[in-house]
């Protein structure tokens, strides 16, 4: 299951990211990586781009990269952590 | 006592109030420039603290220092060529795990650093708690709180960058975990073995590079002296590692380096559960609303520009009567001769006339301004990313294409935000596409004369020809000429930050600055050249009798509605007040008044009508006699052949060329050659009235003719900063590619629309 297959609200942690080349290697460096979790925020019109929540910060992913990031599903902390 | 010079290169994440910081400390005291050879922007500063002097670099925003954009490869050559003595790292305290990771490359670079721990007050407000003295301690690097926006903490980050240099430690790698460990000490060591090598490449940032199989680190290790060995080792390792990890090394490197931030921040830092629900938040709910966001975004743009347009009256117009009164100044203080006629007709006029933009420009400028620092900006990109994205573009394209239906200069300068050179050139390319403000004249006259009641829809019909072309263009050039993979899109949406009214002013001031210093210096070269090929070689009119055209034109005046004019002049009927030139509203009221008290008859005002508007007239066959034998005639007669094609004769060429300099010449070009004159706008009846009147002109034709001043090349202006944002070799193509695009496109409307009318 990847970051694109969820619905806003839910949250997740970071499996794999399965990209390679410059996209694998941004999304790295920008904090997608094991372990790391995060929830989907919203999705423009159409579905893509869409925007996540990646440790408290919110970043706007397309399509394609979203579906290269491998994740599960994790149950909600409470609201207030940001 | 004596000054020490210290250099300091400010590094950091984007949007981390870096520029805030950079100004706070350099105030005035900076200027701007390019890197050699790239369109990546050098910003300078000095600031004098103590008995030290600080020379402040503001590098580009990066994340992180690959060598997949090349403000990556700017900043870090900057620090292994220029050595500073201190990288200055901005963070936002809010985002620490993702901010220190780029600090971590600048310690694998073996350079001193000093943290500014900055936005620590919004931090705060979100329940962030940092121990800068144990973070300090754990990662071995000074960190200062500072706010940016209140000036606060930076005498406290001098201070911590002169401990830091006066005492500099030898520096230390961090340490990636015991697996990674093993992998870069051997690589390390085989590395030292050219030591001058790893003098200028420092042993332990290079080793992790070649593992992370950075693409510049591969090309350097050709220079080693042992380079097989290197090699040949860091292929071994970096296949032990992808087989351990089960992923690609560059990916186990990003982790290890994260793994080791978590490790040091789970210590120093602590959060504060937060109830309430943030401004953001709350903003991004309605603006970035599925429903909401584009009328939303549309709205804003549509007000943007009415604010401009509105605002800017003012000032254009107090630079025009500015450039007025110079031009009649220097004509009266001159001599009559070419040295009069170059200065009045060709620099005050040419340069009077685009400077008269530059209220529009700051103002375009200082709202573009407001949208980058509040952070809209990238809202604006996440949503029109996905229809871009159909046509080759990215999100970020979205604002130098509607900048362009206001002034291109500023849009094809706001393209530079653009990260990816693909991106930017093929936004480039097509911006001049969007019909800007001042084809709009041009437009108007033309739709106007020939289409009456449709004007309205024949000028929109041609702005969206202008998107379509853009997008097509697009698409062509993705799948030829700039063919390659998508880059990166992933894009942080930054928090909502009210901008500072310094920030904003530096910002537009820049900008402004560069429009001018850029524009200015092309546009006077250019003003002067079109005044040339319109003014040589001289026709001697003197010696012409125009005696005979004088007695023609007499008789073929209607005398008796001049009579009629003087009448109702005299009558009342006319009403002065609804004129709106005050020159002529002056002389109107005086010639009233005289008529009235009898010190003129009605004949005597009809006699002085006529005579003024013979003379005129002829001044107006002079004018065109002159143009015909010029330079500019002359090329216009001789591409006429060329343009024949597309419906136009060689005064249309030539008015067509002279849109070069500025758009807005078109008109007054075809004023002069259609026999008016020269004062002639858009709006007169009498210029439509003469273009519908004469043969070579018709409905097709005029619409051609609007559609070749949409395509072909923009302005010198333009031309100016396209070449400072792609480059001489884009330029050309750019120019290539819409001159014949231009005359592609009309041969086709112009033939097949001849099979028609």
């Amino acid at each position: 299951m990847n970051i694109y297959d969820l619905t806003d609200g839910m949250s997740f942690k970071i499996l794999k990211v399965k990209l390679n080349g410059e996209i694998g290697k941004r999304l790295s460096d920008m904090g997608f990586i094991k372990n790391a979790v995060g929830h989907i925020v919203r999705s423009a019109l159409f579905g893509d781009p869409i925007e996540i929540n990646l440790n408290g910060c919110n970043l706007s992913l397309r399509k394609l990269e979203a579906e290269g990031v491998d994740v599960e599903i994790v149950q909600k902390e409470t609201d207030s952590l940001k | 006592m004596e000054i020490k010079k210290i250099t300091v290169a400010l590094a950091g994440n984007p949007n981390t109030g870096k520029t805030t910081i950079f100004n706070g400390l350099t105030g005035l005291r900076h200027k701007v420039g390019n890197y050699p050879g790239v369109t990546v922007e050098k910003k300078v500063g000095t600031r004098k603290y103590k008995n030290y002097e600080f020379t402040i670099y503001d590098l580009p925003g990066t994340y992180s220092l690959t060598a997949y954009s090349i403000d990556e490869v700017v900043t870090r050559d900057f620090i292994i060529n220029e050595k500073p003595d201190v990288v200055v790292d901005v963070l936002d305290s809010g985002n620490l795990e993702r901010n220190l990771y780029l600090c971590m490359q600048f310690q694998e670079l073996n350079v001193p650093i000093v943290c500014a721990l900055n936005l620590s007050d919004e931090a705060e407000a979100r329940g962030v708690v940092i121990d800068e003295v144990k973070l300090s301690k754990i990662l071995r690097i000074q960190m200062v709180k500072t706010v940016g926006v209140k000036s606060e903490g930076l005498e406290n980050l001098l201070e911590r960058i002169i401990d830091t240099v006066e005492n500099s430690n030898t520096q230390f790698c961090p340490s990636y975990g015991g697996e990674l460990e093993t992998d870069i000490s051997e690589i390390t060591k085989a590395l030292n073995s050219d030591a001058d090598f790893v003098s200028k490449y420092p042993a332990c940032w290079f080793a992790i590079k070649l593992l992370e199989k950075d693409k510049r680190a591969i090309e350097l290790i050709e220079n080693h002296a042992q380079k097989e060995i290197v090699k040949f080792k860091t292929s071994e390792k970096i296949k032990r590692i992808e087989k351990h990890f089960g992923r690609d090394s560059e990916i186990v490197i990003s982790e290890q380096r994260y793994g080791y931030i978590r490790g040091a921040t789970a210590e120093a830092i602590t959060r504060k559960p937060v109830l309430e629900i943030d401004m953001t938040e709350k903003i991004d709910a309605v603006v970035l609303n599925k429903v909401l966001s584009l009328p939303i975004f549309i709205f804003i743009i549509w007000a943007i520009f009415q604010l401009t347009f509105a605002i800017g009256e003012y000032p254009m117009g107090w630079l025009e009567t500015i450039f007025g009164w110079t031009s009649e100044l220097a004509g009266s203080l001159m001599a009559d001769g070419l040295l009069k006629s170059l200065v009045v007709d060709g620099i005050i006029a040419g340069v009077g006339g685009v400077f008269s933009f530059v209220p529009l420009i700051v103002l375009l400028f200082l709202f573009i301004s407001i949208l980058e620092d509040t952070g809209y900006m990238s809202r604006i990109a996440f949503i029109m990313d996905k229809v871009l994205h159909l046509f080759g573009l990215h999100g970020q394209s979205f604002l130098p294409m509607i900048l362009g239906f206001g002034c291109s200069v500023p849009a094809v300068m706001a393209s530079r935000a653009l990260k990816s050179a693909k991106d930017r050139i093929i936004t480039v390319l097509i911006t001049p596409f969007m019909s800007c403000g001042a084809k709009l004249p041009v437009h108007i006259l033309l739709a106007g004369a020939f289409f009456a009641h449709n004007a309205g829809n024949i000028v929109i019909s041609i702005y969206i020809i202008g998107i379509m072309l853009a997008l097509i263009s697009s698409l062509i050039f993705r799948k030829t000429i700039l063919k390659g993979d998508s880059t990166p899109f992933v894009m942080e949406l930054p928090p909502y930050r009210m901008p500072t009214l310094r920030g904003i002013f530096f910002h537009v001031w820049e900008k402004t600055f560069q429009y001018i210093k850029k524009a200015g210096t092309i546009i006077l070269a250019a003003s002067v050249l079109i005044w040339a090929v319109t003014t040589f070689p001289k026709l001697n009119t003197d010696t012409i009798s125009y005696d005979n055209l004088k007695e023609e034109f007499k008789k073929r005046v209607d005398i008796n509605s001049i009579k009629s004019e003087m009448e109702a002049l005299k009558s009342g009927k006319t009403v002065i007040s609804n004129i709106e030139e005050p020159e002529e509203k002056k002389s109107l009221s005086e010639l009233k008044e005289q008529l009235i008290k009898g010190e003129k008859t009605i004949e005597s005002a009809v006699n002085e009508k006529i005579e003024e508007l013979t003379e005129a007239r002829i001044e107006t066959l002079k004018q065109e006699a002159a143009l015909e034998y010029s330079i500019a005639g002359r090329i216009g007669k001789i591409i006429e052949p060329l343009v024949r094609p597309i419906g136009f004769d060689w005064k249309i060429g030539v008015s067509a060329v002279t849109g070069f300099a500025a758009k807005e010449v078109v008109v007054s070009t075809l004023g002069i050659l259609y026999k008016v004159g020269i004062d002639e706008t858009e709006e007169s009846e009498g210029l439509r009235e003469s273009l519908r009147k004469d043969e070579a002109f018709n409905p097709l034709v005029a619409y051609v003719l609007m559609l070749f001043t949409l395509i072909i090349a923009p302005c010198f202006a333009t031309l100016a900063v396209i070449k400072a944002e792609i480059g001489w070799k884009w330029l050309g193509f750019s120019i290539l590619y819409s001159t014949l695009g231009a005359w592609a496109v009309c041969f086709v409307v112009y033939q097949i629309g001849s099979l028609f009318v």
